[in-house]
């Protein structure tokens, strides 16, 4: 609904006046329903963060201190000294970095394949990839850890894939199976399709090749959906759980997500500290969000209208 | 008439090098997973000892393990709730925040902020905020005279505090959603029904709503398949507990998957519960019946 109408007239009243009160009404209801929800909405980052800043024994009491008397870093403090919480979010922050460059390049390389290049399995292919999208990630769960242990020639595996554990316990096994996701190669290859031809026509009579056709012509001109689909995957990334735990057993290399949830377990009762690291695991999507909010917008509003 | 052909024969050979990475990849990622999934569910693989094949006695093993039901059942009982919910509720927040009106921005900005935390990050501030002592939400309920309950650890209210705090992650995104299809309405459809005296109710009703179906049809389907493999939240909030009544079949296939190493009957698991998915995004296609293609 673009706009709420007002239908005119209460009994007995001047129409204007009315009018004004209606619009007057309507508009402290929307606005007393709106900060309502917000700010209930909101409430839970407000509690966490107060709650990490917190003088401890402060943050056990009843009734609850909305402001306390006064702030301390000694949580974030006993939060990157307990664990190596600085060590975690590294490691996450190389894993969801490399899994946007290799979707990004893969995603827009194969894209642009199927929305501007001819060749007989151009439909075909695609269609496939499409398809695939429907299998539930819980089909390929067990399959994928067998794959990945028994990849031939990889981590002391000999050619037929067995003696040695593969890529288990490597950033690769996290890397690989998502690093040109279906939704990618989709993304950018609806984008390419609303670019016109005839720049590549221009180019090929100039004699460009066609890699440079697509990364100097082309690609550059992706670059809002770049930008989109680069943040969406940074974000699936960062906050990926399940899947990480699976392949990563070396807590070197454990993952923020990881680092916090085993945090939490074994430090059932330091509120302070639990609170920390979830802001501090939150922060990099926050920041980025802040940063580059339109594009969000604008990616969920496509997959929203695209499915 | 050779030279177009040539043209046509090179561009055919880029393109086949431009999608080699990603055809390999899905290659060894899907297609060969696909495959071996059910075959897998075949056997009795535990990573360790000798690989045989055992006809169905995975499937046999799995029809009478009570607990895999139980963890049905809890799902079931998650998304009946959850799914609904998610969807009243985001369209509600949608129609809400499409007014345009100053400061409306902001309003959809607080609202989408949950969905960029992570179901680790989420439960963990939830965690906190659940605490029946010194926690938030008694302390809030305190302030209207009611004794909250001890909400992850009593088995009513186990489950209701995971739909609670997955709807808190979720709503977010399927509020711009909703929003975008909104504003895809065309207005003179409103402008029509004006003048022909329909109210704000019966706009919605057979305007809005009909209008919004392919979008519903792509909140309702995400949210089923994300229901039914609900794990992260279960998993950090309540470890399953208390009594298994939040333990979800992901939970379990990956308990008997990766803790156990039985990987063949945890592959039979993970077939019997994408079957499910699939009926239930089937059903799901038949009622929201969207005309339009979905791709």
């Amino acid at each position: 609904m673009a706009e709420p109408s007002l239908p005119a007239a209460g009994a007995g009243m001047p129409a204007s006046t009315a009018f004004a009160a209606r619009k007057a009404l309507s508009g402290i209801s929307f606005y007393a329903a709106a900060i309502l929800i917000s700010v209930g909405m909101f409430l839970p980052f407000f509690w966490s963060l107060i709650t990490s800043f917190k003088p401890s024994d402060e943050i056990f009491s009843v009734p609850i201190k909305w402001i306390p008397s006064s702030l301390t870093l000694e949580h974030y403090r006993s939060a990157f000294t307990t664990v190596p919480f600085a060590r975690y979010f590294l490691n996450s922050f190389i894993l969801a970095a490399s899994g946007v460059l290799c979707n990004l390049f893969f995603g827009s390389l194969s894209g642009y394949a199927f929305a501007k290049l001819n060749f007989r399995l151009n439909k075909p292919l695609f269609k496939v990839l499409l398809a695939a999208m429907v299998i539930p990630g819980i089909v390929t769960m067990i399959p994928s850890f067998y794959v990945l242990m028994h990849f031939p020639l990889i981590g002391g595996n000999d050619i037929s894939g067995a003696g040695g554990h593969g890529f288990l316990n490597s950033f690769w096994g996290i890397v690989l199976p998502g690093a040109s996701g279906s939704f990618a190669v989709f993304f950018m290859r609806q984008f390419f399709l609303t670019l016109p031809s005839d720049m590549m026509e221009m180019a090929r009579i100039e004699g460009c090749g066609e890699f440079r056709i697509f990364w100097n012509i082309y690609l550059p001109l992706t670059k809002p959906a770049l930008a989109t689909l680069g943040i969406f995957t940074f974000q699936a990334g960062w906050n990926s759980f399940l899947w990480p735990m699976i392949i990563l057993n070396d807590p070197e290399k454990a993952t923020i997500q990881m680092g916090l949830q085993a945090f939490s377990y074994n430090h059932q009762t330091d509120f302070g500290p639990m609170m920390a690291g979830a802001l501090i695991a939150t922060l990099p999507i926050l920041v980025l969000f802040l940063m580059l909010q339109k594009y969000f917008v604008q990616g969920i509003a496509f997959s929203g209208t695209k499915g | 008439m050779s030279s177009i052909g040539n043209l046509n024969k090179h561009q055919a050979r880029t393109a086949y090098l431009f999608i080699t990475p990603t055809m390999l990849l899905f290659f060894a990622f899907t297609i060969i997973p696909v495959a071996m999934a059910l075959y897998l569910s075949f056997t009795n693989y535990d990573v360790v000892s000798r690989m045989d094949f055992v006809k169905l006695d995975n499937y046999k093993r799995l029809l009478k393990d009570d607990l895999f039901w139980t963890t049905f059942k809890n799902v079931a009982f998650y998304s009946v709730i959850f799914v609904p919910l998610n969807i009243i509720l985001s369209l509600l927040l949608a129609l809400l925040l499409n007014f345009k009106r100053f400061g409306v921005k902001l309003f959809r900005t607080m609202n989408y902020l949950p969905t960029l935390t992570s179901a680790v990050a989420a439960a963990t501030v939830w965690i906190w905020l659940l605490h029946p002592e010194f926690g938030l939400v008694n302390n809030l309920l305190g302030y209207i005279g009611v004794t909250g309950p001890a909400w992850l650890s009593q088995t009513e209210t186990a489950m209701l505090s995971i739909i609670m705090v997955t709807l808190w992650q979720a709503v977010g995104s399927n509020m711009v959603i909703y929003i975008a299809g909104l504003q895809g309405v065309p207005d003179y459809l409103y402008e029509s029904a004006k003048l022909d005296g329909a109210n704000a109710i019966q706009r919605f009703r057979y305007i809005t709503w009909p209008q919004l179906r392919p979008t519903t049809f792509l909140v309702s389907t995400m949210s089923i398949i994300g229901a039914l493999q609900l794990f992260d939240q279960a998993f950090v909030l309540t470890q399953g507990g208390p009594g298994n009544v939040t333990k979800t079949p992901v939970y379990l296939i990956y308990q008997q998957g990766f803790n156990q190493l039985q990987m063949g009957y945890a592959s039979a698991q993970a077939f019997v519960l994408a079957l499910a998915i699939l009926i239930f995004s089937f059903i799901n296609m038949r009622v929201t019946k969207s005309e339009e293609p979905v791709v």
